[in-house]
């Protein structure tokens, strides 16, 4: 998956935009003119690969929203196989995984991160930040398997019918939204600039009342960007999740056991079911819509944490 | 004194918070470690599997995903990198510019799954390319972009102002200047975004799942538009698909899977290291 300090770097970028003088150049050849023609196409094509996406989505995916009223849509019974495709099971179980990885996820990773970049000294941050990559560099698929074959018996043993619940996505979910959070709370602690706590420390705070008073509250806007990611990140995951989450198609009851309970989220749907529909039936269209409808969420996402870039300066060169 | 208290009970408790993290994945690879090794052997890395997968070795799979991870560089590389410059070097601030971006932060931000389905829809459908070579690395080519232009536009930046203001200077043209100046110094940099992106596309399974991977073959690919097996869908495979399948075979596979990506990590971060310290400017 993605690189996740792109919004750090796209501030830094800019600034560099502006620092650039006014440059100019010699004339060039005919060979000159046609590389520089291919670099700023290859600069636009990103933009067409994001339209295309779009567009593939939308091509497959639209006979979804024009063939299945809405309120079907909308209802509790996700049944493929009687024409039933009712998308809230699948809705609230994304929400209900997500939930519970962000609830586990965000103070975990802010007080790593709080750890990492105002208490660790300097030789515990060289193993500590290496270790947080590679956590970052564990593919999904290999934390699924873990999680399938020792996180699952454990959830059984607190009682519930099943190790395969929605606790145990959301457990394996935080681990992997993890380093996106610890590491771009990071950044927006060290954008703090070190005046603010040289004067809260003089005028007598402690450590902990600089962090918590002055620190935090400064860095706040940065920290939000780090949960929205970490959001994003958490609903668009699919192997280990499909792996871990029992893959039960319906609304689970609201109650202190919810998490208990197996669930299906929009991801796994497609994954599980994509290999066995016939190309062009209604099932693989609304597969398709179910994709259609993870993309509109993360863009907005991603839409969002951008708006929220404002206080986060890059800090290091290259590293995550 | 009560704020001395509360401030003892804070850092501890964000102690023991960061250890909760760090503990867990130190335990998880140890334990990959510990419960994979006894299935490495020479044949468990070099013969093709036997008797419905439970023996023999994954050799296809490894394959396949060697075979993957070169077709995602070949398909990334020239399209990333040439972004890279341009946002780094040509790139004004205006509204196209910041289009550009919002793209690529928003590329970082779809899901592998969703990447899947378009490789299905555009590639292996519309293209008509079928579940094949071509298509997987076609789908882990475009979802590896965002990770490599970042990395790489962010090495190029780095090359400090006056060097291209010497070259200009010395009568180089643009294209020589960064030809010869810029790229030259921000190599480490690129290659270190190359070697993560490519870690990352290698362990992927959503965005295979529909366009390339096998569940077994009985024999290797001989061209691109083959399908292939790969090392993150075979462990899916062997988890959850086959009944009665050896644990050792998982760990083992999964150790292996691990190694390869956790391997590409490791050199990338010596080879950034390194470019650290011997930076002469």
């Amino acid at each position: 998956m993605a690189n996740l300090t792109e919004f750090a770097r796209e501030r830094y970028a800019q600034a560099a935009l502006r620092a650039r003088p006014a440059s100019i150049w010699l004339r060039r050849g005919w060979s000159e003119t046609l590389i520089e023609l291919l670099i700023r196409l290859s600069g636009l094509s990103t933009i067409a690969i994001v339209g295309l996406i779009f567009l593939f989505l939308v091509r497959e995916g639209l006979p979804t929203f024009l063939d299945i009223p809405l309120r079907q849509l909308f209802s509790g019974r996700w049944y493929p196989i009687e024409g039933l495709y009712g998308l809230w099971p699948l809705l609230v179980g994304s929400l209900v995984v997500t939930a519970g990885a962000i609830i586990i996820a965000v103070p975990l990773g802010l007080t790593t991160a709080i750890y990492l970049g105002e208490i660790a000294p300097p030789w515990q941050r060289e193993i500590l930040k290496p270790l947080v990559e590679v956590l970052a560099g564990i593919p999904s698929i290999v934390l699924g398997f873990l999680g399938w074959v020792t996180l699952a018996p454990i959830i059984q043993g607190l009682g519930a019918p099943t190790g395969l619940t929605a606790l145990t996505g959301s457990l394996i979910l935080a681990y992997m939204a993890l380093p996106a959070i610890i590491s771009i709370s990071e950044d927006a602690l060290y954008a703090v600039p070190k005046e603010y706590r040289d004067g809260a420390l003089a005028i007598g705070a402690t450590q902990w009342q600089t962090i918590w008073r002055v620190v935090l509250p400064a860095a706040r806007s940065g920290l939000a960007m780090a949960v929205m990611l970490g959001i994003g990140r958490a609903i668009g995951e699919t192997m280990a999740v499909m792996m871990v989450t029992g893959n039960a198609a319906f609304v689970p009851d609201l109650g202190l056991d919810m998490p208990l309970s197996p669930v299906r989220t929009m991801t796994a749907t497609i994954a599980a079911e994509m290999g066995e529909v016939a190309q062009g039936s209604l099932h693989y269209s609304v597969l398709f819509g179910i994709g259609i409808v993870l993309f509109v969420v993360t863009f907005t996402i991603n839409l969002i944490a951008g708006r929220l870039v404002g206080s986060v300066v890059r800090r290091r060169g290259g590293q995550l | 004194m009560k704020r001395q208290q509360t401030q003892k009970l804070a850092i501890a408790v964000i102690t023991g918070a960061a250890a909760l993290v760090v503990i867990p994945i130190v335990l998880v690879i140890l334990y990959i470690v510990v419960q994979g090794i006894g299935a490495l052997s020479w044949e468990f890395l070099t013969a093709r599997p036997r008797n419905g997968m439970t023996e023999g070795g994954i050799m296809p799979a490894i394959l396949g995903t060697l075979i993957l991870t070169l077709g995602t560089a070949i398909v990334c590389l020239p399209l990333a990198i040439g972004a890279a410059i341009y946002l780094a070097e040509y790139a004004k601030d205006n509204r196209l510019t910041r289009w550009v971006r919002l793209a690529i932060v928003n590329l970082a931000g779809i899901p592998s799954i969703v990447y899947g389905l378009f490789g299905l829809g555009a590639f292996v459908l519309f293209l008509q390319f079928g579940t094949s070579i071509l298509a997987g690395s076609l789908t882990l080519g475009i979802m590896t972009l965002p990770v490599v232009i970042s990395t790489a536009e962010e090495a190029i930046l780095s090359v400090p102002q006056e060097f291209r203001l010497v070259s200009q200077s010395l009568g180089a043209t643009r294209w020589q200047t960064i030809r010869h100046q810029v790229l030259p110094h921000a190599m480490p940099g690129i290659i270190t975004g190359i070697i993560l992106g490519l870690s990352r596309a290698a362990g992927e399974t959503a965005p295979i799942l529909f366009t390339v991977a096998a569940f077994y073959l009985p024999s290797l690919p001989s061209s691109v538009s083959d399908q292939t097996m790969a090392l993150p869908y075979h462990l899916y495979v062997i988890t959850t698909q086959v009944p009665g399948m050896p644990l050792s075979v998982q760990y083992g596979t999964a150790l292996v899977l691990l190694l390869l990506v956790l391997s590409l990590t490791l050199v990338a971060t010596v080879i950034r290291t390194r470019m650290r310290r011997r930076r002469d400017w």
